[in-house]
């Protein structure tokens, strides 16, 4: 693959990838499918929130959603260069691209902090 | 011996006048001939296809990023908030995004592990580890994490 990399976003991206690799299959399919299609119980909302309070569970949410943005964001960007030929829009695409991952580990950042 | 005219032709000869005035010349060779690709190249073949829907698989990824925010926003909000996420989160609609989007994120798991040797070469004991063991080493992992995750889930605390 012969991408640019600066390293920093470069990191992110592969960061992102591997937690999405390993983490996302199985809460997409619990949270998605298994919990909706009613196969399993679920938690109930007291002990999902008791769950998610310990400061460790607030980490892992938080890094569960804000490295796959960053990888969505990477590998997106590049995407629409070579997929759609766009190269003519690059900042704009990278702005838009970043930016939104950065808009989303914000506001995931705020929203679990702030858990009573 | 001179040709009547000649000063003139000095001044302004004939082929500086027939020169396109548009041509761009440079200290280097003029750009290559590239032929222009279609937007469409990747579906000129399996390989290429493939190519593109792994990384488009990084949209059903930012998708699940969105709809966890979403719901840790509606945890924190409250349980009827949150009873309306969920509500929504069964309707038809997100059951067949959230069953394509699995799709696409199985793929990006096999195809991120199938790469793993070639983004890390792991030595132990001075001897180089194997591809396939690097690789099924990330299948176990991945195996021993879901099944914890999901252990965790059902039966509702740690």
């Amino acid at each position: 693959m012969a991408r640019p990399k600066t390293p920093l976003l470069w990191f992110l991206f592969s960061v992102g990838g591997t937690v999405a690799a390993f983490l996302i299959p199985i809460h997409l399919f619990l949270f998605g499918l298994a919990q909706p299609l009613g196969w399993i119980g679920g938690p109930s909302y007291d002990s999902l929130l008791s769950l998610i309070r310990h400061p460790l569970a607030r980490l892992y949410l938080l890094l569960l959603i804000s490295l796959p943005l960053f990888h969505w964001a990477h590998r997106f960007r590049y995407t629409l260069y070579d997929g759609l030929k766009l190269k003519h829009l690059t900042e704009l695409i990278a702005v838009i691209c970043y930016g939104s991952a950065l808009v989303g580990s914000v506001l995931a950042a705020y929203t679990l902090w702030s858990i009573p | 011996m001179t040709r009547p005219g000649i000063e003139s032709e000095i001044e302004n000869p004939q082929w500086e006048r027939k020169v396109n005035s548009g041509a761009r010349y440079t200290l280097y060779h003029p750009k290559w001939y590239r032929r222009p690709v279609s937007v469409w190249w990747w579906l000129e073949s399996w390989p290429y296809a493939r190519f593109v829907l792994r990384e488009l698989t990084s949209v059903a990824v930012g998708y699940f990023a969105l709809i966890t925010l979403w719901q840790v926003h509606a945890i924190r909000r409250g349980p009827e908030a949150y009873a309306r996420v969920l509500a929504r989160l069964r309707s038809p609609l997100f059951i067949v995004f959230d069953v394509i989007a699995l799709g696409f994120v199985l793929f990006h798991s096999v195809t991120w592990f199938n790469l793993a040797p070639k983004a890390m070469v792991l030595r132990v004991g001075g001897k180089r580890v194997r591809d396939s063991a690097l690789i099924g080493a990330n299948y176990a992992a991945w195996v021993l994490i879901s099944a914890v995750l999901a252990w965790i889930v059902v039966r509702g605390h740690f």
